[in-house]
């Protein structure tokens, strides 16, 4: 996945301004930043949702300009809002992905069966989904993205509001899934996110990549910074929204 | 297999959530199919003989409720579209719909899934509507060609007035104001032959129940059912029916492919 001189605006707004990243194949890439830094932007305009203003953007090695059907084929998006049916139940959201994939009847079924299984939502598949807590809504919004089996996938916040229980969980589960190839783009407030999962880190701020390597050159860059919390002080001028990281 | 019958089994695919919907939260489509039936009683039983009394034997067959029913059919299509322009308002605050953009299907088959629910609550609400009113002493002279057209008619005005509800719904920020679709189709039918002929009206408000595009579809159903003069009201209302389906399904197709619901929220992340 790459992107060069990414822009965009709303209005008179700049929203991104000259963005560029490179995202390895089978790698977690963090993208870091304050509220309003342009992640979300970012996420909703390489899964075809918003159209650049200018830039040149490739994902899973396909024009996003020119070739949109084909970026939708390969790639998987949870959002930061749950992406998920709130009147179906599980089961019947994971079937539903299930049939916009194509598969058929018996391997949709199966498929949705294991993705309960592994997503620790077997005892609830058949509840509606409104009756679910906030970490199973995010569990299954992640199941959803992954009945298609992505070769890329976009990660907008997925821990947002979800207690540390449930956040380690879902660690896991992302790890999963680059340990099988899995490109993974994870946009985090959360320093140790991004610290425990990434390969890659990018930090932008009003819209703007202010560093971008590996979260060791990230720490080496500021003289005396222990950790990413004092390289996102230095860059951004701002503490961190994931303060109070649960540890 | 070709794009086109991929599209069709996405398309399914969408009724089936919409339907799915409708049997798990039935309120909604239930007092859709039910409010049409509610307005035959209170014109059949409550006003009825007033207003036959002041229309006089129109009817062909000078019965008020053969005057009616064609004119409550009408509403029915109305008032089904009314519930979907609701539905569709709600639904694509989901972030369900988001996800559906982001993925390699159909893009008009999100669209289509809703319309197509829409359409069958509005048959099921229309037989429910001639049942009751057969109840109260409708008789149709209709050989069965003609029941068959009346059907199709029917059906014409509700898959337009549908396309135009999914475009209101998507257009709409709130719910409220999806809400104003059914001014529009509430009120129109009463400023037209439904339930008085248009020869009764004042002269400003006559030329306007005579041209406005419920009217024909009134006047051919009307035709078709108890065997009244149809004359152009047949084209007139094709040509209306296929105007209307044509700009909703355009204009819905323009809103949804304009992108995510661009709320200040969303802009500021």
């Amino acid at each position: 996945m790459t992107v060069s001189r990414l822009r965009k605006s709303f209005g008179k707004h700049l929203i991104l301004d000259s963005v560029d990243l490179d995202v390895t194949e089978g790698t977690v890439h963090a993208l870091l930043g304050p509220n309003g830094a342009g992640k979300t932007t970012i996420v909703q305009i390489l899964s075809t949702l918003l159209r650049p203003d200018a830039g040149e953007v490739r994902v899973a090695g396909h024009d996003l300009a020119t070739e949109p059907g084909l970026v939708r084929a390969a790639i998987g998006v949870t959002g930061q809002f749950s992406a998920v049916d709130n009147m179906l139940s599980g089961q019947e959201n994971l079937m539903l992905m299930a049939d916009l994939h194509h598969l058929s009847r018996a391997a949709g079924r199966q498929r949705a069966a294991g993705l309960l299984e592994r997503f620790d939502l077997n005892e609830a598949a058949r509840k509606p989904v409104a009756t679910y807590s906030g970490g199973m809504r995010r569990r299954l919004d992640l199941a959803m993205t992954l009945v298609g089996e992505p070769r890329v996938i976009f990660l907008d916040e997925p821990t947002a509001g979800l207690d540390p229980r449930s956040r380690r969980t879902m660690w896991e589960i992302i790890r999963g899934k680059v340990s099988r190839g899995v490109t993974i783009l994870l946009t985090t407030q959360y320093l140790e996110e991004a610290d425990q999962l990434a390969d890659d880190i990018t930090v932008l701020d009003h819209g703007t990549v202010v560093a971008s390597g590996t979260p060791d050159e990230l720490k080496r860059l500021i003289p005396g910074g222990r950790d990413l919390d004092d390289v996102f002080f230095a860059l951004t001028g701002k503490p961190h929204a994931g303060q109070e990281n649960p540890r | 297999m070709s794009s086109m019958s991929l599209a069709m089994r996405d398309t399914a695919a969408m009724v089936r959530r919409d339907l799915r919907h409708s049997v798990r939260f039935p309120m909604m489509a239930v007092s859709g199919i039910l409010v049409p039936v509610v307005f035959l009683l209170l014109f059949a039983g409550v006003f009825g003989r007033a207003l036959h009394a002041g229309i006089g034997a129109t009817a062909g067959s000078g019965r008020y409720i053969d005057y009616l029913a064609p004119g409550i059919l009408v509403m029915t299509a109305g008032f089904s579209a009314e519930t979907t322009a609701l539905k569709v308002c709600t639904d694509f605050r989901q972030g369900i719909i988001d996800r559906f953009r982001t993925m390699a299907i159909a893009r008009a088959a999100v669209l289509a899934g809703q319309a197509v629910g829409s359409l069958t609550r509005a048959m099921i609400s229309a037989v429910l509507v001639v049942a009751v009113a057969v109840g109260l002493g409708f008789r149709s002279s209709a050989s069965p060609v003609a029941w068959i057209a009346a059907v199709g008619v029917f059906a014409m005005l509700a898959f337009a007035l549908t396309w135009l509800a999914v475009a209101f719904g998507l257009q709409a920020s709130t719910p409220a104001g999806a809400n104003g679709l059914s001014l529009l189709v509430a009120i129109l039918p009463f400023v037209s032959s439904a339930f008085v002929p248009t020869a009764t009206m004042p002269a400003g408000v006559r030329w306007f129940a005579q041209n406005q595009p419920f009217t024909p579809v009134i006047t051919a159903l009307r035709g078709l059912l108890t065997g009244g003069p149809i004359g152009p009201s047949a084209i007139l209302a094709a040509a209306w029916c296929t105007g209307i389906a044509l700009a909703g399904y355009l204009w819905a197709l323009a809103v949804y492919n304009r992108g995510p619901g661009a709320s200040p929220a969303a802009l500021a992340r």
